[in-house]
């Protein structure tokens, strides 16, 4: 089959490899409709992730068509249509009975190399790095999905694959980022980044009552989608001074809850900003927390700082006594994706969200390479990919 | 079922005796690790003296070994100048190539006491050439006493790292002062008592989660016959008895004379707290093969009980909780670089 290969930093290639088969009972095999390039998978893209190898498969967003199955699963048939939710979780354990699946303790085979790096082991993501298991992604004509009893949902008739794709993870994410918030009437929300998580985290914000979301980025195109889709009150962080222009919105108390939907690839401006790129270039520090720093800082005392942007390790000089001694709550986590997949799916359906609004550019998976290219350059406005193989 | 609160006043550092040849099941670990005392410490039960200090400087010498390895092998003569000796790029090479394997050693290692030994064994052979090249008229003679001075400093670090973590090793995870190695590892299972129980009763089945294990065999009653794979291709093989088997509470066993392992250990299932399941506690006490010897190679490529014995509970629990065990080897993947063929994937594709 084609399967989009990472070959090192920046070297993403659509080559030949073996069609994936049924390893364990629990297994489906999965032929693949439509998948897309998420904004985590340009950490991989730009080397800032370890474990990764060359020759791994990418693609944690995808869904398709049953093809084969396992002995053990039952509650699916060949023919079924499917989003697949990218944390692999087995439904047996503590967590998952907790609905923490994201923290699944059964699905990563490299637990051992999880918990050197880490303490103890999350759940295995596909496509993620061999740090969460080296699964084989879903930017393939085929993929494997373990534990298929528990992952996949099955899509009702009448719902094209744009508008239910982003339930395996983009969606999820930023409704459990605003989920987290603590929402109440009159609620102010700053978001930082306007990527596909970002908007979500904006509109799920909305729907969960927020009075007013502001948004950070620097692409006119993204700040252009946050407030004609999205209806957020928008902020150029390379033309105002962020942390001030807040405190100014919001009657110098600073916003609710804060949202850092950029993660550890984050652009600084200034000496700060400076500071990371070198630091991390010398492998000093893992993750590049700009956007994280100001979140913290500008989010009110006793507000949430909710982070569904992803980082790897070690960050530096993160502002704790801000955290402590203005009794900020942290909350941040790979999404839980399978607690959120039906009720998105309802309110899909119902007409509440329509997440295929985001989706700039439709291509060939045999394009991945330029996708990938334009998605991290921010090239040709792009926001979206979905691909088709 | 008795509940014996026992607290770690007397369950204390040494569950075993030095020079007590194979205990009773019984009274190794004579206690009931069930009974966690509150308002009790616990640091005796889980001991590491000077960790801090062990971990710093061991790494600290990690990276020394790796920073000086990769000069000597980079640019021979230029640390032959800077030493005081007469150019020999093969012999500075050689050290070079010694120092890089030590350094990668102690750092991959979360046990690295053996490796902080080898580098005290080189340090032994760098001031014995170091003396050898003093007595040449040709070479640097003051240059050659700084650096013997300076070497004596890092051989005094590397003896005192070595110690350090020889320590640490003892505690639970090395051999004792008679030859036995003694590990305790646990972990939780969304399952009862009873189901885990009856998961580990079944003996001839323990080759399906413990990969080292060929197979176990019924022989009469309470008997086993047991065998393991060994070093280099080998298998070792020995007769133990049951000799606690109370369901959903505790299994022990015990080897009998004539064991190439002589080996005793128990598995308790505790309940978990808030009925979270059960804790899996395995004990185990062994004199490995190859006497300390074995066990201290063995360590050294982190081939040790404890990393083993947390392998098999890891997909004890799998398999026990989900009906498989995760696997990726098999699957397809683009071509895989040389390296990481060689280095991570060691053979298996995936």
């Amino acid at each position: 089959m084609r399967a989009a290969v990472w070959h090192g930093k920046r070297d993403v290639r659509v080559d030949n490899v073996p069609d994936p088969e049924i390893l364990n009972p629990r297994d489906a095999i999965v032929k693949i409709t439509s998948t897309a390039i998420c904004g985590s998978d340009l950490h991989l893209y730009n080397g800032f992730v370890p474990t990764m190898e060359k020759g791994d498969i990418l693609g944690h967003e995808f869904m398709g068509e049953i093809v084969e199955l396992g002995s053990g699963v039952t509650n699916l048939k060949v023919g079924d249509r499917v989003v697949v939710p990218f944390p692999i979780a087995c439904g047996n354990c503590f967590f998952c009975n907790e609905k923490l699946y994201s923290v699944c303790e059964n699905s990563n085979p490299n637990a051992a190399m999880a918990e050197k790096m880490w303490g103890h082991s999350p759940a295995g993501i596909f496509g993620y790095s061999h740090l969460t298991g080296g699964y084989a992604g879903g930017q393939a004509e085929y993929v494997r999905v373990p534990y298929a009893d528990v992952g996949p949902i099955k899509v009702p008739d009448g719902l094209t694959d744009d508008q239910v794709l982003f339930l395996s993870d983009i969606l999820p994410t930023g409704y459990m980022a605003a989920e987290a918030c603590d929402i109440k009437p009159g609620s102010v929300v700053a978001v930082w980044g306007c990527g596909p998580v970002g908007q979500f985290a904006i509109q799920s914000a909305y729907l969960l009552g927020a009075e007013r979301v502001i948004a950070i980025d620097r692409f006119p195109e993204r700040l252009r989608m946050a407030r004609e889709v999205s209806k957020a009150i928008t902020l150029d962080y390379e033309e105002v001074d962020i942390s001030a222009a807040l405190k100014e919105m919001t009657g110098g108390r600073g916003p609710d809850a804060c949202i850092d939907a950029v993660g550890m690839e984050a652009h600084g401006m200034g000496m700060m900003g400076a500071y990371d790129r070198v630091k991390q270039a010398m492998m000093n520090e893992t993750d590049r927390p700009v956007a994280l720093r100001q979140a913290l800082m500008s989010c009110r005392n006793g507000g949430v700082v909710s982070i569904p942007g992803v980082y790897g390790g070690f960050l530096d000089k993160v502002p704790f006594g801000t955290i402590m001694n203005r009794s900020l709550t942290i909350r941040t986590g790979q999404t839980h994706v399978q607690r959120y997949m039906r009720p998105l799916l309802e309110r899909i359906q119902k007409g509440e969200i329509d997440p295929a609004v985001i989706i700039t550019h439709h291509m060939s998976l045999e394009d991945a390479p330029h996708g990938y290219d334009i998605f991290c350059n921010k090239a040709d406005e792009c926001i979206k990919i979905v691909m088709k193989p | 079922m008795q509940h014996q609160a026992a607290g770690p006043a007397t369950t204390g550092a040494a569950p075993y005796q030095a020079g007590h040849h194979l205990p009773s099941a019984n009274d190794f670990l004579g206690s009931d690790p069930d009974a966690f005392q509150t308002g009790s410490s616990y640091d005796r039960q889980y001991p590491a003296p000077n960790a801090a200090r062990a971990e710093q400087l061991a790494r600290a010498l990690g990276w020394f070994s790796i920073g000086l390895g990769l000069a000597q092998l980079l640019a021979p003569e230029k640390v032959s100048r800077a030493i005081g000796v007469a150019d020999s790029p093969k012999l500075m090479r050689a050290i070079g190539a010694r120092e890089l394997s030590a350094g990668i050693g102690i750092l991959s290692q979360r046990r690295p006491a053996n490796w902080l030994w080898s580098r005290v064994a080189g340090d032994a052979m760098d001031l014995m050439l170091l003396a050898n090249a003093a007595r040449d008229r040709g070479n640097d003679q003051r240059r050659i006493a700084w650096t013997a001075a300076a070497m004596a400093g890092i051989t005094a670090l590397d003896i005192i790292a070595g110690m350090d973590n020889q320590q640490r090793k003892m505690m639970g995870h090395g051999p004792d002062a008679s030859g036995y190695v003694n590990v305790e590892k646990s972990i939780t299972i969304n399952k009862t008592a009873d189901e885990c129980y009856r998961f580990w009763r079944d003996f001839e089945a323990f080759p399906r989660f413990m990969t080292h294990l060929e197979s176990v065999r019924a022989v009469t009653g309470n008997r086993f016959h047991w065998k393991a794979k060994g070093p280099a291709g080998s298998s070792v093989e020995w007769d133990a008895d049951v000799t606690i088997d109370q369901p959903g509470r505790e299994l022990a066993w015990q080897s009998v004379e004539g064991a190439d392992v002589d080996n005793a250990g128990r598995v308790l299932f505790e309940l978990a707290p808030g009925g979270r399941g059960t804790i899996v506690r395995v004990v185990m006490h062994y004199k490995p093969p190859g006497g300390v010897a074995g066990a201290l190679i063995a360590g050294m490529f982190g081939e040790e009980p404890s990393v083993q014995i947390d392998e098999d509970l890891r997909r004890f629990k799998w398999l026990i909780e989900t009906g498989e065990i995760p696997t990726t080897v098999g699957q397809p993947s683009g071509e895989r670089g040389a390296w990481n063929r060689l280095l991570f994937r060691k053979g298996a594709p995936g």
